[in-house]
């Protein structure tokens, strides 16, 4: 019995692993700084275009275990050219202002983003294998396992620990807690919150480009690959309840065991799945499985 | 006030493409577009983003689709039918996404409209999948005209149809009805104390927004004379968010003097630029709230009353 479901128990966690990574970084963004940003998947899809690029590049030249490195330097580049000049412009403007015209905002940041893919990359689909095929496969119990979604689903573990370990336990995460928790008093005492939005931002561009670069050994990375992302964080960020890292993580196992169940009994709604969750999670607790009306913490 | 700008823009662009006549189709397709950015604009009235309203547009235009699969031939039913399957699927939809504000609000519309679009997609045997469907040639009261006669006729209709909506639109927001939209950006919560349910106000505006995405994608559907998915993607929502604030909400002949100025600079742009639209769109949009808050509407009226002020 269990033996018939590990596989497809493997594949949605592997797949709550990809999506935890964008949404608990839309998530922090956005129970810090208080605004949405619609953007956030092309982040996503710019990491994941970057690693193939770099790691397609480096296999070529004879060698693919550095394509691993290239994984997480991706990420790093994209957040060091885009974090902090993104949040020091254009979402400065429109701090303390209507959330319609944050929406606004960000969604026409969205749209530039979305052709500049196009244009630097192409409309072609890329793809890689190297991560895939250099890890090989596991087998357990008569049942092969592929060693790079067991690393992804590790890697999303580590991440959930690290990032509430760097929040309740470091100096910077008390700094961006006390920020969370009121910006006037903690300007008041001394706390530099300008640095930390810019902090947050970044480490949310860097949470959703790892997502979108670990992705890339396992999707074709083609154009409109950061609308879909954006729409899915969003269900699970809204689903766990907005600005709640736990319920993110929770969130995205649900959607994750559902859409790989879905791909398995009824592939032709697949795509459809995790908007159904959503809807039902939000009419039954509108704010969200952990979240609630008012209080917003991290 | 608002009559005379329309009056002014029905003659604009009643006349132009008598002299230009590739206008005429550009115009008409610019019509269509206004009319779902019009129902985007009654939305901003009251505080709410859209970003997936390309939704109803995409259900207009198919709904003509599938109208005529059905061997409804007559242009006037096709449209009167399509709007109001638009206005019922605006209340179904509608009834779900007024329980939401600001960001939810938005998002949930993105997400709708994205399944939307993965649907006509996908469903191949009943949609077409990514080809879409053909849109013959309607009759006009029974009779079967030329291709460039009926273009020409559909353009004079479309123009009443612009006027037609926005003076209903005009009027809308100038009741009771629509002022209490605007009261929801402004104060929900007074709004609720005076006993007015804002669920309702938004609803009804939520149901005349989609209704009026709909007529426009059934108008740009014989227009243009095929349907596809690309209809319900969130570039289009995009555009007519653009459409909405270029123009400037706070008058209804905004969102269409947004339309006429975007298609025109789409069809000189699309050959240099093809490749980088939705990024002109996009800084486009980040201009136009940066520096020029009220849009090209607002600034229209503002010339006119600073014209008038000396000699008051």
């Amino acid at each position: 019995m269990f033996a018939n479901y590990a596989p497809l128990i493997v594949d949605g966690l592997a797949d709550a692993a990809l999506i935890f990574f964008v949404a608990v970084g839309l998530t922090l963004v956005f129970s810090v700084l208080h605004i949405l940003n619609v953007a956030h998947g092309s982040f996503y899809s710019l990491g994941a275009y970057l690693s193939v690029v770099i790691g397609t590049f480096v296999a070529g030249r004879g060698w693919p275990a550095l394509s691993f490195l290239a994984l997480l330097i991706s990420p790093i580049i994209v957040t060091l050219a885009l974090g902090p000049l993104i949040e020091r412009t254009l979402l400065r403007w429109t701090y303390g202002r209507s959330e319609a015209l944050q929406i606004l905002v960000t969604f026409g940041l969205f749209l530039i983003l979305e052709d500049a893919q196009k244009l630097i990359f192409g409309v072609q689909s890329y793809s890689q294998d190297a991560p895939m095929t250099l890890l090989g496969t596991t087998q357990i119990a008569g049942i092969v396992y592929l060693n790079y979604q067991l690393l992804l689903i590790a890697l999303a573990v580590l991440v959930a620990i690290g990032l509430r370990l760097l929040l309740k336990h470091t100096g910077v995460g008390k700094l961006i807690i006390a920020v969370v928790a009121d910006q006037e008093i903690a300007r008041a005492v001394g706390i530099d919150a300008s640095r930390v939005f810019m902090l947050a931002f970044s480490l949310g561009v860097f949470l959703a480009a790892l997502g979108g670069a670990l992705a890339s050994p396992t999707v074709g990375v083609s154009p409109g690959l950061g609308a879909e992302t954006i729409v899915l964080a969003f269900a699970v960020a809204a689903i766990g309840g907005l600005g709640q890292i736990e319920g993110a993580a929770l969130a995205a196992i649900l959607v994750g065991l559902t859409r790989s169940a879905a791909i398995y009994f009824f592939p032709e709604f697949q795509p459809v799945v995790p908007y159904i969750v959503m809807l039902a999670v939000l009419l039954v607790r509108p704010y969200g499985l952990f979240g609630s009306i008012g209080l917003r913490r991290i | 006030m608002v009559v005379r700008y329309l009056i002014g823009i029905a003659v604009i662009v009643g006349l132009l493409p008598l002299a230009v006549s590739w206008l005429g189709f550009v115009f008409t397709v610019a019509i269509g577009k206004g009319l779902a950015a019009l129902g985007v604009a009654i939305l901003l009235r009251g505080g709410m983003i859209s970003i997936g309203h390309a939704l109803f547009f995409a259900i207009g235009a198919y709904a003509t689709a599938f109208l005529m699969r059905g061997k409804i031939n007559e242009l006037i039913t096709l449209f009167v039918c399509a709007t109001f399957i638009t206005a019922a699927a605006g209340l179904v939809v509608g009834a779900f996404m007024v329980r939401y504000r600001g960001i939810f609000f938005a998002m949930l519309n993105l997400a709708v409209s994205m399944v939307f679009f993965t649907l006509l997609s996908k469903l191949y045997h009943l949609t077409g999948g990514t080809d879409g469907m053909r849109v013959m040639t309607p009759t006009l009261l029974g009779m079967e005209l030329s291709r460039p006669a009926f273009e020409q006729a559909l353009q004079l209709i479309a123009i009443v149809l612009m006027v037609g909506a926005a003076l209903a639109v005009d009027r809308y927001l100038k009741s009771p009805l629509g002022q209490a939209l605007s009261a929801i950006e402004t104060n929900e919560v007074r709004l609720e104390f005076l006993g007015v349910s804002a669920r309702g106000v938004l609803l009804v505006a939520y149901v005349a927004s989609a209704a009026l995405a709909g007529a426009g994608g059934a108008l740009s559907a014989v227009a243009i004379g095929h349907v596809v998915p690309e209809f319900s993607y969130w570039t289009l929502s995009g555009q007519l968010i653009l459409i909405a604030v270029l123009g400037g909400i706070s008058g209804v002949p905004g969102p269409f003097i947004g339309a006429f100025f975007l298609e025109l600079v789409r069809t000189f742009a699309v050959g240099f630029a093809a490749d980088a639209w939705n990024a002109i769109i996009g800084i486009s949009l980040l201009v136009v709230i940066f520096f020029l808050p009220e849009g090209l509407f607002g600034i229209l009226q503002r010339t006119e009353t600073r014209m008038r002020r000396p000699k008051a």
